[in-house]
């Protein structure tokens, strides 16, 4: 085994493990911080496959600035597992069957990626994830969806900024 | 073995030089805190710490082991493991910006060549950014383990403080980068050193604005608030003693030596002495005087720091974030446009 290997398996267990504990916390403070986890393990991949800026801004944007908030929300609201409102049985129901479809639809997913089968990940090559190439393929050939996707933000911003208003 | 496929030298070295410049930071934060009871002293007119050996410079030594020898108090309503990971992520956190600046040019001893710098990746400013967003986790960690409201309080506050100041931060600093067309704080320390003016020169306004949120972001008065003694009693490590404490108190220190250093690298030249020809002595010594120069610089950083904090009185929450909204975020637009402007006027 590689160095390399080594670390994305290192990685992946490490990624693997923290999901599960973000599901199986009790207290919503720790499942917060078990995803921070989750996302530095995949910054970690991305270093992986030489896309350091991908890397930095999943923690900053993630890690940093969406985790914050959560952890604020949580705080703020005092969620604790033992006042938390027992579910209906019809609840659970519903939450088990939505969780169950998504499961099959990944699946399916991966049972199409049968032609990858046996092959190995670039690790350490391509350049796409360094900062300039990533930003002429967004200026040059990804411009209209850039721009919209901006609109969509600021919409979204706007829309933040009236919610809180009232 | 494959396994073993590393350059062990180069691992050493890395090693070597990563122990030199924690052990360093910690001991320029020892001295700071010393530095920064007589500057108040000084501010305020009185003679400050005297008494533990010539000057009172054994004060920060009788201080730190006072807070060794403290007794070590969990409360028995907070969330232990929380409680102790708080001090040491805010640490860690701020020990971690160290690892991308560059402290000098390069030096050769025992036949390598060896750059005074832990890693010059490509992407430091981010990397820097990345984590000062995490320093805030380890504030929001210990306030709420504590199980205290005050500390609770102080960690929110700390927490939006830290977020608002941060878009503004990121904001100065893209104007920056498009003068500089570079993200390596090393391309941008050598840019500066080969001859053109410093980039103070040409983003005074950037500069101004990346202070005011450093000095936000290192929770110095008139920044404070999380820690605002007479609303919140102690802030966030209210619960805190000992050790824990002491973690606390030096992460600010060090964020403080750091965000200095920062600053100095990015707008004033770095490890650059001015109208000095690096050429005329032999790179070693060269090297070494830039090392001394950069911690010139530090120590004026946070002079500057001290005496900002023990002349202005500490912000009301409103104005905190209406000085971070409403005038910095703006001034960071528009300093954004003028450069970008100015870069397409010249083109």
């Amino acid at each position: 085994m590689s160095t390399l290997e080594i670390l994305f398996f290192a990685l992946s267990a490490f990624a693997i493990v923290s999901a599960i504990m973000v599901l199986v916390s009790k207290n919503p403070i720790h499942s917060v911080l078990w995803l921070i986890l989750v996302f530095f393990a995949i910054s970690g991949h991305y270093i992986l496959l030489n896309a350091q800026f991908l890397a930095i801004v999943n923690i900053i944007v993630y890690a940093g600035a969406i985790m914050v908030l959560f952890l604020f929300v949580i705080m703020l609201m005092n969620v604790k597992s033992d006042n938390e409102p027992q579910k209906k049985l019809l609840t659970k129901f519903v939450g088990v069957l939505s969780g169950g479809s998504l499961l099959i639809l990944l699946i399916a997913l991966v049972k199409q990626t049968a032609q990858l089968q046996g092959k190995q990940v670039l690790m350490k090559e391509g350049t796409i994830g360094l900062i300039h190439p990533l930003g002429k393929a967004l200026f040059n050939d990804y411009v209209l969806p850039f721009e919209i996707s901006s609109v969509l933000f600021l919409s979204a911003m706007v829309g933040a900024v009236i919610i809180g208003k009232k | 073995m494959t396994i073993l496929a590393l350059d062990w030298a180069l691992m050493i070295e890395k090693l070597i030089m990563i122990a030199i410049i924690v052990l360093a930071s910690l001991g320029i934060a020892l001295y700071t805190t010393f530095a920064e009871r007589k500057v108040a002293a000084i501010l305020q007119d009185r003679p400050g710490p005297s008494r533990a050996g010539p000057f009172g410079l054994l004060q920060p030594l009788a201080d730190g082991l006072k807070l060794i020898m403290k007794e070590e108090i969990i409360p028995n309503a907070a969330n232990k493991w929380l409680f102790i990971l708080g001090p040491g992520l805010a640490m860690t956190a701020s020990l971690m910006t160290c690892a991308v600046i560059p402290w000098g040019s390069a030096i050769d001893v025992f036949g390598r060549h060896i750059e005074l710098q832990i890693a010059d990746v490509n992407i430091g400013i981010l990397y820097v950014f990345a984590v000062v967003s995490m320093g805030v986790y380890g504030i929001m960690i210990g306030g709420w383990a504590s199980n205290n409201k005050f500390s609770l309080m102080s960690a929110l506050r700390a927490a939006s403080q830290a977020i608002s100041y941060e878009l503004a931060m990121g904001l100065a600093l893209i104007a920056l980068l498009m003068t500089t067309g570079s993200l390596s704080l090393k391309t941008i320390v050598e840019q500066q050193v080969s001859g053109n003016w410093w980039n103070i020169v040409y983003q005074p306004l950037g500069f101004l604005i990346f202070f005011i949120t450093a000095m936000a972001e290192c929770n110095r008065t008139p920044f404070d608030l999380p820690e605002a003694e007479n609303e919140l009693n102690f802030g966030y490590h209210q619960e805190y003693s000992s050790m824990k404490l002491g973690f606390y108190l030096f992460a600010e220190y060090i964020n403080m030596i750091m965000s200095s250093a920062i600053m100095a690298s990015m707008y004033f030249g770095g490890y650059d002495l001015p109208f000095f020809n690096e050429a005329s002595v032999s790179p070693n010594i060269a090297a070494m005087i830039g090392v001394g120069t950069l911690l010139i610089k530090i120590v004026l950083f946070i002079f500057l720091f001290m005496w900002i904090r023990w002349t202005i009185p500490r912000f009301r929450y409103d104005q905190l974030m209406g000085l971070g909204w409403k005038t910095l975020i703006p001034l960071a637009l528009f300093n954004m446009l003028v450069t970008g402007a100015v870069i397409l006027a010249n083109q």
